[in-house]
C-alpha cells in the first residue's frame, strides 16, 4: 500500500503543480514508513516540505494554502499527534466554508497513518476516525489496501472539500495486490460490496476488513454466507448500500478496531434499525476495540478484534 | 507624532495631510461603528460585539500600508481594518448578527472573515504568505492578534514556521494591556513582546500604537521587507482596549478608573486632532463636517442591514460540502418540513 500511495501522490503532483506536500521528515527521508520516499527529488523542496516539529502548524499552514490556490497534502506522522492539530481540523478545516459562505473552500487532504496490530509505541495505534467524523464538514477516508488507496487518494486530492485520508499502517506491507500503473479514482462517499453474501452483513474499514474476510471464509465451512461490506468513506457515510445489504441479509455485525462507546458502529446500527427495522432478525451487534485506551503492545492483541471474535460474533447473531 | 501632535520630520512616513486626513475620517468613522455597534447590541438588534475603542490608529494605520492584493488575516476585533480596506458597510453590520453571508466574497476577496479561536489565524496566515511565496506571487500576509494571544502554541507555531521558511508576513500585535481581565504581565515575563522575534530569527519592532502615523509606518516598512523576501515582521503595538473586554464584559471588576483615564488622554484620534491644530488646519466647522458624515454612513449602513431578511432553514446545509451527501439531503428536507409544519400551525393560531 506504501506504493500505491506513493504512486498516487507522484501521478498528481507531475500532473497539478498546486499539489504540495507537507509534514515532518516527509521529504529527505521520504517518511518514517516511506510514502514520500523519493518525491523530494522529483519535484523539489518547495513541494514536498520537510516542516519544523508542529502538527497544528503542519495543518493550520495547510488551510491558508488551501485558501490561496494550493492543494496541499499534509501528513501527520502518527495517528496519536493528530490530536495535537485538532483545534485546527475541527475549528477551522470543518468550517472555513461554511464560515465564509463557500467563498473558501479548502481543497486539502491530511494523511495520517491509523490503527494497531504492529508493536508501536503508546499514541502509535490510534483510531481517531470518530472523532473528525463528529467534527462535521469533513470527509473521512480509509482504505483496505492498495488499489483503494490509490485510486481513492487520487479523488480526495481533487475533492473541493477538506479530506482526512487515514492510512491503516497494517496494510502498509502485509499483503500485495495488484495495482495499475495509470491513473484511476474510486468515488468518495460510496461503500464497496467486498465480498457477496446472503446470510449476514458485515460492515467494516480499514485494517479489519481482510480480518473480516478471513471471518467469512471460516464461517462458509459453517454454511454461513457472509456479505462483507467495506465503507472506504466513513463520513459521509453510504448509508443506502448498509441498508440494501442488510434488508437483503436481515442480519448485522459491524467491526471496527475503534473503541466501541461513542464509535461509528453505534451510529451505524442506530442508521439501520431506523431504516430497516422490520427486515432484521437479529440483534445487530459490534465487534470493536474495547472501551480502553489501546493498551501498550505487550496487551494489544486482546484487544484487537480477530478473525476469533469476529466469527463468534456472526455465530451469534446467526443463532438468533 | 507624538502625544502632542507634533510629528518629528526625520520619521515621517511622507504622507501628505491630505491623506492624514484620510486616515483621521477612517478612525473616526470606525469609532462612530463602534459605538453604534455597542448601542445596538445593548438594544439586543445584534449579538456580542468586542469593541476597538481606542484602538483606532492600530487599525486603520496598518490597514491603510496593504495593498489590495495583500491578506488580512483578522482576529476578532478588526473592523477597523476591514473599514480601511473598504469592506462593504452593511456587512460590517451584518456580520455581527450572526449571518455569514456578511463573509462571503468572490475570488478576489483577500480579507478572512473574523477568528475567534485565539492565536489560530496567525498559521493560517503563515500558510497563506507561503502559498504566495510557492506561487511567486508579491501578495504578502497580515495576521491580527492580541497580547494574550502571544501565549497560544498556535502564536509560536506561526512565527517559527515564517522565520524558518523566510515567510512573506506581518506579524500585527495589538498590545492593548489587557486580554479579558488578564493583565499583560501575566502573560509573559519578557519586557516586550516585541523581543520574542529575536527567537524565531525574524525582525521585531515595538511601536506606539495610538500613533497612526507611527503604525503606517512600521507597517509599511514590514510589507516591504516581506515583499522583498526579507521574511517576516512582528509589530508589537502598545495601545489600551478603552472598553470593555466585549459586551458581555464589565471590565470595571478588574481595572480601575486610574488606570483607564491616562489612557483616555491618549485617545489616537485627538491626537490627529491635536496635530491638525498645531498646523493650523483644523477647524470646527471641519470637524462638524467629518463627523456629520461618518454618521451618516453608518446610519444607512445599519438601516440597510436591518432590512436583510435573515437566512432561511435551507441556508443551514449551504456550504458544508460542495454538493450535499444523501443523509444530509434528508437531514435537510427534514427541516424544511417542520419549519412549515409550524408555521402552519402559527398561521392558524395553534401552539406549536
Ligand atoms: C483559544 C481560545 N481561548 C479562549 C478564548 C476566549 N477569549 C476570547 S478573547 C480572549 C482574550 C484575548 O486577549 P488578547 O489576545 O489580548 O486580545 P484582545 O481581546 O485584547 O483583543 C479570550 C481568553 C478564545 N476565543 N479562544
Ligand atoms: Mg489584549
Amino acid at each position: 500500500m506504501v506504493a500505491a500511495i506513493n504512486q498516487a501522490l507522484k501521478q498528481e503532483m507531475s500532473k497539478d503543480k498546486s499539489v504540495v506536500l507537507l509534514g515532518e521528515d516527509v521529504g529527505v527521508d521520504g517518511g518514517v514508513f516511506r510514502v514520500t520516499d523519493g518525491l523530494i527529488k522529483e519535484f523539489g523542496a518547495e513541494r514536498v516540505i520537510d516542516t519544523p516539529l508542529a502538527e497544528a502548524g503542519i495543518v493550520g499552514a495547510s488551510i491558508g494554502m488551501a485558501v490561496n490556490g494550493l492543494k496541499p497534502v499534509p501528513e501527520i506522522q502518527f495517528d496519536g499527534f493528530t490530536y495535537q492539530a485538532f483545534h485546527h481540523i475541527k475549528q477551522h478545516m470543518a468550517r472555513f466554508s461554511q464560515r465564509s459562505s463557500g467563498t473558501f473552500h479548502l481543497p486539502m487532504v491530511l494523511r495520517a497513518p491509523c490503527g494497531g496490530g504492529v508493536r508501536a509505541l503508546e499514541h502509535h495505534s490510534e483510531s481517531p476516525e470518530a472523532f473528525f467524523v463528529h467534527s462535521q464538514g469533513i470527509k473521512v477516508v480509509m482504505p483496505s489496501g492498495p488499489y483503494d488507496a490509490k485510486g481513492l487518494l487520487l479523488s480526495a486530492i481533487r475533492d473541493p472539500d477538506p479530506v482526512i485520508f487515514l492510512e491503516p499502517k497494517k496494510c502498509y506491507r502485509s499483503f500485495k495486490e495488484e495495482v495499475p500503473e495509470e491513473e484511476y479514482t474510486i468515488p468518495l462517499g460510496e461503500a464497496n460490496i467486498k465480498r457477496e453474501g446472503k446470510d449476514v452483513t458485515i460492515v467494516t474499514w480499514g485494517a479489519m476488513t481482510r480480518v473480516c474476510l478471513e471471518a467469512a471464509e471460516k464461517l462458509k465451512e459453517e454454511n454461513v454466507d457472509v456479505e462483507i461490506i467495506d465503507l472506504r468513506t466513513i463520513w459521509p457515510l453510504d448509508t443506502e448500500k448498509v441498508i440494501e445489504s442488510v434488508k437483503k441479509t436481515g442480519r448485522a455485525v459491524i467491526v471496527h478496531e475503534a473503541t466501541r462507546a461513542g464509535g461509528m458502529g453505534g451510529e451505524i446500527a442506530a442508521r439501520i434499525q431506523e431504516k430497516c427495522l422490520y427486515n432484521i432478525e437479529a440483534p445487530i451487534l459490534r465487534v470493536t476495540g474495547f472501551d480502553v485506551p489501546y493498551p501498550q503492545f505487550a496487551l494489544e492483541d486482546y484487544f484487537m478484534p480477530d478473525v476469533f471474535r469476529v466469527v463468534k460474533y456472526v455465530r451469534r447473531v446467526m443463532s438468533n | 507624532m507624538n502625544e502632542e501632535g507634533e510629528v518629528d520630520d526625520s520619521l515621517h512616513p511622507g504622507l501628505s495631510e491630505d491623506k492624514i486626513k484620510e486616515l483621521y475620517h477612517l478612525m473616526m468613522l470606525a469609532r462612530e461603528f463602534d459605538e453604534k455597534l455597542f448601542k445596538m447590541q445593548r438594544s439586543g438588534k445584534i449579538g456580542t460585539y468586542a469593541s476597538l475603542k481606542g484602538q483606532e490608529a492600530c487599525e486603520i494605520g496598518s490597514g491603510y500600508a496593504l495593498e489590495e492584493h495583500d491578506w488580512v488575516v483578522p482576529s476578532f476585533r478588526e473592523m477597523g481594518v476591514f473599514i480601511t480596506r473598504g469592506a462593504d458597510r452593511v456587512k460590517l453590520v451584518q456580520g455581527w448578527m450572526g449571518d455569514t453571508r456578511a463573509f462571503q466574497g468572490d475570488e478576489n476577496t483577500r480579507d478572512l472573515p473574523i477568528a475567534i479561536p485565539i492565536a489560530s489565524q496567525a498559521l493560517h496566515a503563515a500558510g497563506i504568505a507561503w502559498a504566495s511565496k510557492i506561487k511567486g506571487e508579491k501578495s504578502c500576509a497580515i495576521t491580527y492578534f492580541g497580547d494574550g494571544a502571544t501565549s497560544e502554541g498556535d502564536f509560536h507555531e506561526a512565527l517559527n514556521f515564517a522565520g524558518v521558511f523566510k515567510l512573506p508576513i506581518v506579524f500585527f500585535c495589538q498590545n492593548n494591556q489587557w486580554a479579558i481581565s488578564t493583565p499583560r504581565k501575566v502573560q509573559t515575563a519578557s519586557e516586550t513582546i516585541a523581543q520574542k522575534a529575536i527567537s524565531y530569527g525574524i525582525k521585531g519592532v515595538q511601536i506606539d500604537g495610538n500613533d497612526v502615523l507611527a503604525v503606517y509606518k512600521a507597517t509599511k516598512e514590514a510589507l516591504e521587507r516581506a515583499r522583498n523576501g526579507e521574511g517576516p515582521t512582528l509589530i508589537e503595538a502598545i495601545t489600551f482596549r478603552l472598553g470593555d473586554h466585549t459586551t458581555s464584559d464589565d471590565a470595571s471588576k478588574y481595572r480601575s478608573e486610574e488606570e483607564v483615564s491616562p489612557w483616555v488622554q491618549k485617545d489616537p484620534i485627538q491626537r490627529v486632532v491635536k496635530h491638525f491644530q498645531k498646523i493650523g488646519t483644523w477647524s470646527d466647522e471641519y470637524g462638524a463636517k467629518v463627523k456629520g458624515e461618518v454618521e451618516k454612513e453608518v446610519e444607512e449602513a445599519v438601516e440597510k442591514a436591518m432590512q436583510i431578511p435573515p437566512p432561511g432553514p435551507e441556508d443551514v446545509f449551504k456550504y458544508i460540502f460542495k454538493t450535499l451527501p444523501k443523509d444530509l439531503e434528508e437531514e435537510q428536507k427534514e427541516l424544511l418540513e417542520e419549519v412549515n409544519e409550524k408555521k402552519s400551525l402559527q398561521d392558524k393560531g395553534d401552539a406549536v
